[in-house]
């Protein structure tokens, strides 16, 4: 059964069937996925969703597919938790990490998205699909459309670290290394995409695609107990996932599931690379793109399709962003790692010291709760941390060796 | 008389019947987008706010580079040179 009524322009409400459509043709403006939320709100309890399995669709009927999924049945349901070590680090009370760098199959969010634009796609009649990528959406749209058996294109920039190559191209796609940087394969691609009948993901699919975010968001607010947080930290590149996550809270909302959202958010981004928070910074009504230049590449979008929409997000729920340096990224991933855990990639790192940043400067308070979002697996970007945490202690096979150069030097710890 | 390559988004194709890649004229972006006005009447509406502005969403590019890194609609053209139009997308 479909709860999809069409798609609807952002910018100037007009309506649109929901086909590979991803842009008003009058103005420009994306399209968002419309349903019909009375229709869902008869059906959808929290029971319901309780009742199905652990993964992103049990929220089925606030997704944009008319019939069954075809991929991600083990996508999504991360693991949320309270992160008391980092907690006291950062010398806060209350804190929760969700981590979707143990998402499966592909180490990080968007296997989410992918699950739900291929599904989608399927539903459309495309035999081919292809994206435009900075690694992550790479890795995660080569291993699910080998899954569900389509032809696949990937374009990515010829920088990319090697975990996130080596991570698409084990799935055997057709993967194409662009010389530029991500917003000019994002051109190319968008090029490419009015002459072949593909299903670019993040393109003609992208009214779908962006949809799957909100599963993040979803399972938030259901893992704290059905409700939403206080103060969300989110990494942003094009926006899209801050937009979505707020947007899941306010469905969720509408459909009862969860009382008014009293939710505050936050972008983080590199200073490399922060069109966001520099327009909220600035006050600015104007997102101004920029060359990126960070160590973060997946977060590294000059030029944020959906920088005005999170913008409006964050100044709604008066939240407010962070943008931090190279150095501060690198020691984000290893305070995550050492007190709770987890290693995440660059993104994760820009999320834990932008929170770091937030909370020293006072904007968020540290009696209140946070959750930060971890949303990629570090092993994807081994090249920002293997020259600033050490090497192993080298000893001979013997108990002399080890007591020397182990036991006595680090003090028999 | 300059021969300006403007490449055409699939939306604004039933105002080019259906070209995907036109030629027009201009010294500048601002001038070129005149010229399609011309040639193609309701081209610049679409593009172009009430106020005459190009919408938040409208990318221009002038040989694959942003026009917002270059002098905007001031950009100036040669003859030969490539315009694409694409509209902001998402990624990640």
């Amino acid at each position: 059964m479909s709860f999809i009524k069409g798609l609807r322009c952002r910018e100037c409400g007009r309506d649109f069937p929901a086909k590979a459509l991803f842009v008003c043709e009058y103005c420009f403006g994306s399209l968002e996925v419309d349903y019909d939320y009375p229709a869902i709100q008869a059906r959808l309890t929290r029971e319901l969703i309780q009742s199905r399995p652990p993964n992103i669709w049990r929220y089925r009927e606030l997704l944009p597919i008319d019939g069954n999924p075809t991929v991600g049945f083990h996508t999504g349901m991360t693991p949320f938790f309270r992160a008391e070590r980092l907690a006291h680090a950062l010398g806060v009370k209350e804190l929760y990490l969700k981590d979707d760098s143990v998402c499966c199959p592909t180490l990080s969010f968007k296997d989410r998205v992918v699950s739900v634009a291929l599904s989608r796609a399927r539903e459309l009649g495309f035999d081919t699909v292809a994206c435009a990528s900075t690694g992550n959406l790479a890795n995660a749209v080569s291993a699910l459309s080998a899954q569900a058996g389509f032809k696949r294109f990937i374009f990515i920039p010829a920088d990319l670290e090697a975990g996130k190559v080596v991570g698409s191209l084990i799935f055997q796609p057709r993967l194409v290394a662009v010389e530029g940087n991500y917003d000019e394969v994002n051109r190319l691609c968008a090029e490419i995409a009015t002459r072949y009948r593909w299903a670019f993901v993040n393109i003609n699919i992208r009214p779908y695609y962006a949809e799957g975010s909100k599963t993040y968001g979803f399972e938030v607010a259901e893992q704290m107990g059905w409700k939403a947080p206080r103060h969300i930290v989110v990494p942003a590149a094009s926006g899209s996932l801050l937009v979505k996550i707020w947007k899941g809270f306010k469905e969720l909302h509408r459909l009862g599931l969860i009382e008014k959202p009293q939710t505050r958010l936050y972008a983080a981004q590199a200073e490399g690379c922060s069109p966001i928070v520099t327009a909220i910074e600035e006050g600015s009504d104007i997102i101004k793109p920029v060359k990126p230049k960070t160590i973060a590449k997946s977060l590294a979008i000059g030029n944020p399709a959906d920088g005005y929409y999170a913008a409006d997000a964050i100044r709604e729920t008066g939240g407010g962003g962070a943008a931090v340096s190279d150095s501060e990224i690198v020691e984000g991933i290893k305070l995550l790692g050492r007190t709770e855990g987890v290693f995440t990639e660059t993104a994760g790192g820009v999320t834990v010291a932008a929170t770091r940043r937030l909370i020293e400067e006072k904007r968020i308070p540290r009696d209140e709760p946070i959750v930060v979002c971890i949303t990629g697996h570090g092993l994807k970007t081994q090249e920002a941390v293997v020259d600033s945490i050490g090497r192993p202690i080298r000893i001979k096979p013997t108990l002399d060796s080890f007591e020397e150069q182990v036991k006595d030097k680090t003090g028999g710890q | 008389m300059m021969a300006i390559t403007v490449r055409i988004p699939t939306p604004l194709q039933k105002l080019t019947q259906d070209q995907p890649e036109v030629t027009a004229d201009g010294k500048t972006v601002d001038d070129l987008l005149k010229d399609l006005e011309r040639r193609y009447p309701g081209f610049k509406d679409r593009l172009c706010d009430p106020q005459g502005r190009l919408r938040r969403f409208v990318n221009i590019y002038v040989n694959e580079e942003d026009i917002r890194f270059l002098k905007q609609e001031a950009t100036p053209l040669k003859d030969g040179d490539e315009v694409s139009i694409i509209p902001a997308i998402a990624g990640g």
